[in-house]
């Protein structure tokens, strides 16, 4: 079998090996915690507790009644001394509570243990993930009991597991896939299982070598599971390239990957649904990579939801003083921050602190219509054109070349000569659109 | 950390690329040919060349008011490429006028850089072409290679193109080497190809313009040439090798600028200008139609772009 593909994508600096060979390790528990009520796509949480309670690890703290939401649980023991509006990585303040260490770590005494897999309905299966709290870990923090529930009219018959991890310096999804294969594969059996799917795929760039390798082990036996080695390009690891690569199945415009019977979710999550039907765990804890040149110990480390970034950068010996830009996520989709006072949340797979000469604050030329942007879009836009129009304000120009089917993957913006912030042109004129779209 | 935190929108990282760095690896793959021709024409190919790139980048410097006359690089390509579709015994003042014109007329007056319709070289030729015909076409000079102190603009003789009994005093081989009368940079096939693939290497240039310019060049060459190399296929080859087709196809048309940016729109492209250069050749009044054909397709890029918009990803009927 050849190398799974897709056209476009562009070849970063990987940077990878900052961190690659770093085994995980658990931070120690922190002596407080802020836990957003919201850190998923969907509805937020209605808080259960209140200031002065004692919660323990796992207690549930937050719950919506909404389909789409996932609740939110304590991530350490202690007493609640706020709950409010705090800093959030996604830039606007969110409802949260902050819980007070006890120093014990005790754990909530009604954590039930499941059962095994065969014993377990489908439906008993997607109550436990989302009681678990179990959001998409990738960084996109769906509710993975939505994705796990499509309509009857929308078969499954394949999922696949994303261990491509193509954003550069991001290396704990790379680490999960060492560490804890079996985890992985019998997260992938629960969904299979779920969505009576007749196959499942991991798919892992062809950079990691030793996680094909050991991925490739954990799987031997399985008849219906196999691993895919997939090209080392970026996106390779966006939910459309990555169908593509693997099934040769394209996403329809504006459609979701159930469309063409196609479930996909990354190997954290796998990791996270394994430790909710083993253990009756729910998300207290994920894998985050801390790294960049800007970070003194860079490291893949366990962190309970809830440790604000600050109290994690100390812990790796802080950030140089050269650190320009402290980032959530990777370098190519993640967020950067104004301060590191916000919380490690449910969808933080990276820390990243990057420093001059990355950090340049660059003057953008005229465009050269050179076409490298056109070549490197992954899903086919010219994005130069997009990003012309919206600066002209021809809004409908812009939607004619399809900016709203946009993934975001910022492959024009990193591609482009005269350094023209095509990715931010055209999440703007997206936004627009969607907004009169929405009006309508 | 200091406190001061710089805060942007995605992505973080940028490639080390510059409109800079693209306009040196341009410079880096005129390299062999500019060798060629300095060996061929001797010291009167240098001194083209040195007139041409320094007027151009002093004539942008002075339009734009900037004392970094080299800039981004664009105006020294622009006077390079000039220099080489001009013969060697082009006067000074020749290519003065040339230069300038290709600057100012073929690319400021639009707004400079990114704005430009044509390719500025080729504007800055074709006036040359039209006012100064007796100095730009029918006999050019003929190369001695290695005598590089000799003036050899007194010796010259019809270019290949000029007829059939031209075009049969030559052989292939000699076209493709560039031992012949001609300009100083579109006489070696090799030194051409040669230093098109650092441009292909660093993914400069798409395979499609210049595939489907000397494609057509080759095709109507070898269906409509006359067969006077005793066979259709080597009047094709012949048509590529001789005159300024693979100048044109590899460096001229390939300019981004001017050139369309989708990849079924570079196709269509350089077809259009090796049909258009072969109509020229066959039909017109003039025996070499590079510089129009490129020239009239520059003006149709915006039209092909429009055009050739690629289908998104996933752009199907929807199983409703």
């Amino acid at each position: 079998m050849g190398i799974a593909n897709f056209k476009g994508g562009i070849h970063p600096d990987y940077r990878k090996e900052l961190t690659a060979s770093l085994a995980i390790t658990s931070l120690p528990i922190p002596g407080r915690v802020v836990i957003p009520l919201q850190q998923h796509i969907g509805a937020p949480c209605e808080v259960l507790v209140q200031v002065g309670d004692t919660v323990k690890v796992g207690q549930k703290i937050g719950e919506s009644k909404g389909f789409v939401s996932a609740p939110v649980h304590a991530s350490i023991s202690g007493k609640v001394t706020a709950i409010g509006p705090y800093n959030h990585p996604l830039g606007r303040p969110v409802e949260a509570v902050t819980i007070e260490s006890d120093g014990i770590d005790s754990w909530a005494g009604d954590l039930k243990l499941p059962g095994d897999l065969d014993s377990l309905s489908a439906d008993e299966l997607r109550a436990l993930i989302r009681e678990a709290g179990i959001v998409g870990l990738g960084g996109a923090t769906f509710p993975a009991h939505v994705k796990l529930a499509p309509p009857a009219d929308k078969p499954i018959d394949l999922v696949i597991i994303n261990g491509a991890e193509c954003e550069p310096y991001l290396t704990a999804d790379h680490r999960l896939m060492l560490e804890k294969p079996e985890e992985i594969v019998f997260g992938l059996k629960v969904m299979m299982k779920i969505l009576g799917a007749s196959s499942g795929v991991i798919g892992i760039e062809d950079n990691k070598p030793d996680a094909l390798r050991v991925m490739r082990q954990a799987v031997e036996g399985e008849a219906n599971i196999r691993v895919a080695a997939l090209h080392t390009k970026y996106p390779q690891g966006a939910e459309k390239m990555l169908i593509y690569a693997i099934a040769r199945r394209k996403v329809p415009s504006g459609g979701l990957p159930m469309d063409v019977g196609v479930v996909n979710h990354n190997v954290g999550t796998a990791v996270a649904i394994a430790g909710a039907v083993k253990e009756g765990k729910p998300l207290i804890e994920r894998v985050v990579t801390v790294t960049g040149e800007g970070v003194a110990r860079p490291a893949n480390l366990l962190i309970r939801i809830g440790t604000l970034v600050s109290d994690v950068l100390k812990a790796c010996g802080g950030l140089k003083e050269e650190t320009r830009k402290l980032i959530i996520g990777g370098p190519m989709m993640g967020l950067a921050q104004i301060t590191d006072d916000i919380p490690v949340i449910k969808g933080t797979s990276g820390i990243l602190a990057l420093t001059d000469p990355d950090v340049d604050l660059f003057e953008s030329r005229p465009c050269i219509k050179c076409g490298k942007c056109v070549a490197a879009c992954p899903i086919n836009l010219v994005p130069t054109f997009i990003a012309q129009a919206y600066e002209h304000g021809m809004l409908e120009r812009a939607e004619k070349l399809h900016a709203a089917d946009c993934i975001e993957c910022g492959c024009c913006a990193y591609i482009c000569p005269s350094r023209i912030p095509l990715t931010q042109l055209i999440r703007l004129a997206k936004a627009e659109i969607l907004e009169k779209r929405r009006k309508k | 950390m200091n406190g001061k935190l710089v805060i942007s929108s995605s992505p973080h990282i940028r490639t080390i690329e510059s409109v800079q760095s693209v306009m040196i690896d341009v410079l880096v793959a005129l390299f062999p040919v500019t060798l060629v021709s300095v060996l061929l024409f001797g010291y009167r190919a240098l001194l083209t060349i040195a007139i041409s790139v320094v007027t151009a980048m002093v004539v942008e410097a002075l339009w734009l008011r900037k004392l970094d006359i080299f800039n981004d690089g664009s105006a020294a390509v622009t006077g390079w490429l000039l220099a080489l579709t001009l013969p060697a015994s082009a006067p000074w003042w020749l290519v003065v006028v040339g230069a300038a014109c290709a600057i100012i007329i073929g690319k400021q007056v639009f707004g400079g850089i990114g704005y430009n319709i044509f390719n500025p070289a080729l504007v800055g030729r074709a006036i040359l072409v039209v006012s100064w015909g007796s100095h730009m076409v029918g006999k050019m000079p003929v190369p001695k290679p290695f005598a590089f102190g000799t003036d050899i603009s007194a010796i010259t003789a019809a270019t290949p193109l000029a007829g059939e009994a031209e075009a049969l005093g030559v052989s292939l081989s000699r076209l493709f080497i560039g031992n012949v009368a001609g300009c100083l940079g579109e006489t070696s096939a090799l030194a051409l190809i040669l230093g098109s693939l650092w441009l292909f290497y660093k993914g400069h240039i798409d395979w499609r313009i210049p595939g489907g310019f000397i494609g057509a060049v080759f095709i109507m060459g070898a269906a409509l040439g006359g067969g006077f190399y005793g066979n259709e296929l080597l009047t094709g080859l012949f048509h590529v090798l001789a005159g300024g087709v693979l100048l044109g196809a590899l460096f001229m048309a390939t300019d981004m600028v001017t050139s369309p940016v989708t990849k079924s729109g570079k196709l269509i492209f350089g077809i259009g200008c090796g049909a258009i250069t072969m109509l020229i050749r066959l039909y017109g009044s003039m025996p070499e139609g590079v510089t129009f054909g490129i020239l009239i397709m520059n003006a149709l890029t915006p039209i092909i772009d429009n055009f050739t918009i690629p289908r998104k990803f996933g752009e199907v009927k929807r199983s409703a």
